[in-house]
């Protein structure tokens, strides 16, 4: 146990085929668990996408996700908290120049943004971020 | 090497000449005396001076199921009611069944050829050999049963039913053969173990001799792996006699008795011979059947023909497992594809589920083919170009397999139809 296991965040990645409303489907495991979406992004491949969701009860969704019948698998991203006024993404890119981004997305969430990433290596993904001085969000904010 | 007939071991060029010598033979007892092969003959424009070589079989007129249906019950039997000895009769799905007469050497040649396949796999005098293919009109059981006596091994005519009983006759008995469905005997397997039977240390079962129903090499080796027994291949349909060829210990094709047989693969399409190792359809020519002559009969089953001397020294031609039927054939921009070269192409790829459909479609003037897999929930991983990977590694393998272009849509886990019995595994929505 690392020190800064705390700020890896576990985001639900639901393999999706192209078939009509597999989102909705989604969301209705997600509504009828009474769980919570914190941030949500969907991605396309080819003839399928994967759908990427962070949620207040993972370990719950992704039980009730499997049981519906879904792909589902845990996957560790951070957040990373960014100012909410123009130039605050620009700020946060400037001390990541070194680290190794899978993919990411963003949302606000008042009086801040924040940005959730998938790195190519956790453990030195947080170092890195930390000791450039940028502010990671605990996962207790999430789950 | 042991061996039941030293004809086995004919050499090729040999067993060649004998061949054509029975086929001139039969050619010529057939247009002289059958007025069905007469009539056959003579619309194809054919007589017996043209068959001068072996490969003038495929001047021949084919036969189909249906000759043999619109025969019933004797209409193309040469032997005359006092000379046949018994009949069987095929299940007729479509209406009336075929009915198959046998003189005495009918029988001999059929009981011939099954103690020969026997011998060939390691059956021998000291062997317990029980029968659980139904014995009556069926071939199936009376087939073994007469091939396991001759080569002296002892039967237990056990039929098929009480699966209990089956099992306490395979354990107080010494029961070391088994010939059974494949599905049958991983059944007993099952029921053995609710009895409380262990296969492999309460009985002495070594061989299980297993056909009448398609299987595949992944339940030979559940088969070993569960029970311990050794699986061997027999094929036979009730039109050429009953269960006639079987693997030997090599596990490696059927061996077909040419002084008995003569068989060719064809193209299902065009009436040519495939090249050597490629599918097509078994096209068999008995040449020593008296009472139902059968020449270059359509079997409507896939496999491959293989021609070199079996490592058991066996010189006779052999064939592959059944891949399927000429009915489950798509033909894709001209080319062949049988549903089972697919799953034979995805049984290798852990990433993926065995289900699977094939849509064929016509855009334009060209014909595509999607293949649908499911993926395994154990090989997805978040990542978009890790299922990127996998699907191009599919397609590639399936093009390679099939020579032919096909698209790959992995799709969620049990989102495919799912099939009781035999499965439908293509969409085709080409209008024609």
């Amino acid at each position: 146990m690392s020190e800064n296991d705390k700020y890896r965040i576990k985001q639900l990645s639901i393999f999706s085929e192209n078939r009509p409303n597999r989102l909705g489907a989604v969301a209705k495991v997600l509504k009828e668990g009474r769980i919570n979406i914190l941030g949500f992004s969907i991605a396309e491949g080819a003839g399928y996408g994967v759908i990427r969701v962070l949620v207040d009860k993972p370990e719950i969704a992704k039980d009730l996700l499997i049981k519906d019948g879904f792909v589902v698998k845990f996957t560790e991203v951070l957040a990373i908290q960014m100012q909410d006024t123009p130039g605050g993404l620009f700020d946060l890119t400037d001390q990541m120049k070194d680290i190794n981004i899978e993919y990411g997305y963003g949302y606000r969430n008042p009086p801040y943004a924040v940005l959730i990433v998938r790195v190519e290596d956790i453990e030195q993904g947080i170092r890195s971020l930390l000791a450039g001085g940028l502010k990671l969000l605990d996962n207790v904010t999430f789950h | 090497m042991s061996y039941w007939n030293p004809v086995e071991v004919m050499p090729v060029p040999e067993l060649k000449a004998l061949q054509l010598k029975q086929l001139k033979m039969l050619v010529y007892k057939l247009y002289t005396f059958s007025p069905f092969y007469r009539q056959k003959m003579k619309e194809a424009g054919v007589t017996p001076e043209d068959i001068q070589e072996l490969d003038d079989v495929r001047k021949l007129p084919f036969m189909t199921k249906k000759d043999l249906r619109d025969g019933y019950p004797d209409k193309l039997f040469l032997a005359s009611p006092r000379e046949v000895v018994r009949y069987h009769a095929s299940s007729g799905t479509t209406g009336k069944p075929t009915i198959v007469g046998y003189t005495q050497s009918d029988i001999d040649g059929w009981s011939e050829s099954v103690a020969r396949g026997l011998v060939s796999a390691g059956v021998g005098t000291d062997d317990v050999l029980q029968v659980c293919y139904t014995y009556g009109l069926f071939s199936g059981g009376l087939g073994l049963h007469y091939g396991a006596e001759k080569v002296g091994a002892a039967v237990v005519p056990a039929s098929t039913g009480n699966t209990e009983r089956q099992i306490d006759l395979v354990r107080d008995l010494n029961v070391t053969v088994i010939a059974a469905t494949p599905s049958y005997l991983l059944h007993m397997g099952e029921v053995a173990e609710r009895m409380g039977v262990d296969i492999r240390k309460d009985t002495k079962l070594r061989l299980g001799i297993l056909g009448a129903e398609p299987w595949s090499e992944r339940m030979r080796d559940r088969i070993y792996e569960h029970l311990g027994i050794k699986a061997i291949d027999i094929y036979g349909t009730s039109e050429l006699s009953g269960p006639l060829w079987c693997e030997c210990a090599e596990q490696d094709g059927i061996h077909v008795w040419g002084d008995l047989t003569l068989v060719e693969v064809l193209d299902p399409n065009t009436g040519e011979p495939v090249p050597p190792g490629q599918r097509g359809e078994l096209v068999v020519t008995m040449l020593q059947k008296e009472a139902l002559p059968i020449v270059r009969y359509r079997t409507g089953d896939i496999t491959t023909l293989y021609e070199e001397v079996c490592a058991c020294g066996r010189t006779h031609p052999r064939i592959g497992r059944i891949q399927g039927r000429v009915d489950d054939m798509i033909i894709v921009r001209g080319i062949n594809v049988f549903p089972s070269q697919v799953e034979h192409s995805l049984m290798q790829n852990p990433e993926v589920g065995n289900e699977f459909q094939i849509v064929v479609d016509r855009k334009g003037a060209l014909d595509s083919m999607l293949v649908k897999v499911e993926l395994r929930p154990e090989a997805f991983g978040d990542r978009l170009f890790e299922l990127d990977a996998i699907k191009d590694r599919l397609t590639h393998k399936l093009r390679d397999a099939l020579n032919v272009g096909v698209n790959v849509e992995i799709v969620e886990p049990g989102s495919l139809p799912r099939f009781e019995g035999k499965a439908k595994r293509v969409v085709d929505k080409r209008v024609y």
